[in-house]
């Protein structure tokens, strides 16, 4: 990315989140005056706009620099996230990797064998209409049995959500080669795997990137669902979780967490941009 | 040996080939019937014909992308599937087929690299195919960053990296502009003598076809069969050839025998 190119971006960024700020205090301001109905209306306002359910944006930057009592220690508020924010991490990188190798695993075996790809693909689209909320606790429940940390069947959560797009725009970048191309390799008299390692794999990674882009922040949602709906010690869940029931008291708190699990859905994002960059585009722009 | 025998082996030779697409079903189709074509070494031979004639079938029958329904395809005295496991061809298509996350080296390398050449070895002769096709200074671009024909320029030196006998092109300058077009055929013509390759070219222009070949092979379409076959001798050819009255009366003894064809 060229210098002007980041301070641009950096310059979107910072307007957006202004923007943001201003729309939520503008909203509340509002309905203060209005006692939360729409100006000149009997209409009622959506979201109440009192300090419990929408604290000033103020009140809740604060509460990030604020210190927490955890266990027998003081930190401040966002050093308290950042590592509860670190588990969650972890077990987002595991869940996407092995969602990553399942995911690429299933479309290379879709495109070998067509009978797979009919019999395959209704079950993976399947597998994703089961409420990952009834689907948590059983997998948890399976790995806890088997003596497993809470860890595992959290990531195998995540890799249950990430697996999905990378198999299904797997297969389709997999198959996106011309007919020329797949030819070509053929008058070569190239083996399939040379085909898929030459030609078929390389081209497939434009749609690749961006199944893997949606894949880490799904792993990112996975985890902390996981997390939430088992009640583990750790990580953002537990933290979202400690936080909503104490929300009548210190609602800034549970703002805070959110705001850290959108951080860390945002990280993930960036570090796959930085990889399809690196892989993709570095070198490669078009002279004019 | 190759240049002793030059003239005397065949390098394709067809007998009696049909292919039938779909057959025993609803959309079958006859798209080669009866093809018996005999292609000598380091001759320049092109397939035309209207659409649907079968050209590009019949090129991927010599290249065995494609089996024939009946009959023999033999190249250089072998199954055309064993000609294809030897590598005794390099194939350029229309769309030059270029891996756009490969650089033009890279491009050109590919078949070197699935034969399992080394690395110095394979630059070496990706460098002498550059100088070739006269792209030296682009080596490093990568395709979207090159004109059509300079794609296909390099499409030509991929498929000439690893020395075949025989080149097989599927309307190669089919998508490029009519000038850049005719500097291609000239620079082909100018790689055809430098290497000694045999050419079979599809095409579906005329003046293209009467320039370039010493054997013009006309295609009359469903089901396609050798309509005739017009033996073209205009020597040397430049740009200037173009304006020549033998080029001319070439030119017209296709279109006659094209005019033929559609009259059936």
């Amino acid at each position: 990315m060229t210098k002007r190119k980041a301070i641009k971006t950096a310059f979107t960024v910072i307007v957006s989140l202004v923007l943001l700020v201003l729309l939520w205090e503008g909203y509340k301001w509002m309905g203060q005056q209005t006692e939360d109905h729409w100006p000149g209306t009997q209409l009622g306002l959506p979201v109440s706009t009192d300090d419990l359910t929408m604290p000033h944006a103020s009140d809740i930057f604060n509460e990030l620099t604020d210190e927490i009592r955890a266990g027998r220690e003081t930190l401040p508020m966002t050093v308290y996230l950042a590592k509860k924010a670190a588990f969650t991490f972890l077990e987002a990188a595991i869940g996407f990797s092995l969602g990553v190798i399942v995911g690429l695993m299933l479309a290379i075996f879709m495109l070998r064998w067509r009978f797979a790809e009919k019999g395959f693909l209704p079950w993976i689209n399947v597998s994703q209409t089961v409420p990952l909320i009834a689907l948590a606790p059983i997998v948890v429940t399976w790995a806890r049995l088997q003596g497993y940390p809470d860890m595992v069947g959290i990531s195998l959560i995540a890799t249950y959500l990430t697996f999905f797009p990378v198999a299904v725009s797997g297969l389709r970048g997999l198959q996106s080669p011309d007919s020329s191309d797949v030819e070509l390799m053929r008058s070569y008299a190239a083996s399939w795997s040379s085909t898929l390692i030459k030609l078929r794999l390389p081209a497939a990674r434009p749609f690749l990137f961006p199944a893997f882009k949606l894949a880490a922040t799904l792993s990112v949602v996975g985890s902390i669902v996981g997390e939430i709906s088992i009640g583990t010690k750790t990580g953002l869940g537990r933290a979202i979780l400690d936080f909503a029931q104490r929300y009548s008291v210190w609602p800034e708190r549970l703002y805070s967490s959110v705001i850290a699990a959108s951080l860390l859905g945002l990280f993930v994002f960036g570090l796959v941009n930085a990889a399809e960059w690196f892989f993709i585009k570095r070198g490669r722009e078009v002279l004019k | 040996m190759r240049e002793n025998s030059e003239n005397l082996e065949e390098a394709v030779s067809i007998r009696a080939a049909d292919k039938v697409f779909n057959p025993d079903s609803d959309n079958e189709v006859q798209a080669l019937l009866g093809i018996d074509l005999d292609i000598k070494e380091g001759d320049f031979i092109s397939l035309i014909g209207p659409s649907g004639c079968g050209k590009s079938t019949l090129l991927r029958l010599i290249a065995d992308l494609l089996v024939p329904t009946a009959g023999e395809v033999k190249v250089f005295g072998k199954t055309a599937n064993q000609a294809r496991l030897d590598q005794d061809y390099g194939m350029v298509f229309q769309h030059s087929g270029l891996f756009d996350w490969r650089d033009v080296s890279a491009n050109i390398e590919l078949p070197l690299e699935l034969k399992g050449w080394s690395k110095a070895d394979r630059q070496a002769r990706s460098k002498e195919m550059l100088e070739l096709v006269r792209l030296e200074e682009f080596k490093d671009h990568y395709p979207r960053q090159l004109s059509g024909g300079m794609q296909q320029r390099v499409s030509i030196a991929r498929a000439l990296s690893f020395e075949p006998r025989l080149l097989l092109m599927d309307e190669p300058f089919g998508a490029l502009d009519e000038m850049t077009r005719e500097h291609m055929q000239v620079e082909l013509l100018r790689i055809w003598r430098e290497t000694g390759t045999t050419v079979v070219f599809v095409t579906h222009s005329i003046p293209e076809a009467a320039f370039l070949s010493s054997k013009v092979v006309v295609l009359s379409p469903r089901p396609g069969r050798i309509h005739s076959e017009i033996t073209v001798d205009l020597g040397d050819r430049t740009d200037q050839t173009r304006e020549d009255p033998e080029f001319f009366q070439a030119t017209t003894e296709v279109r006659e025998a094209l005019r033929a064809v559609e009259a059936g």
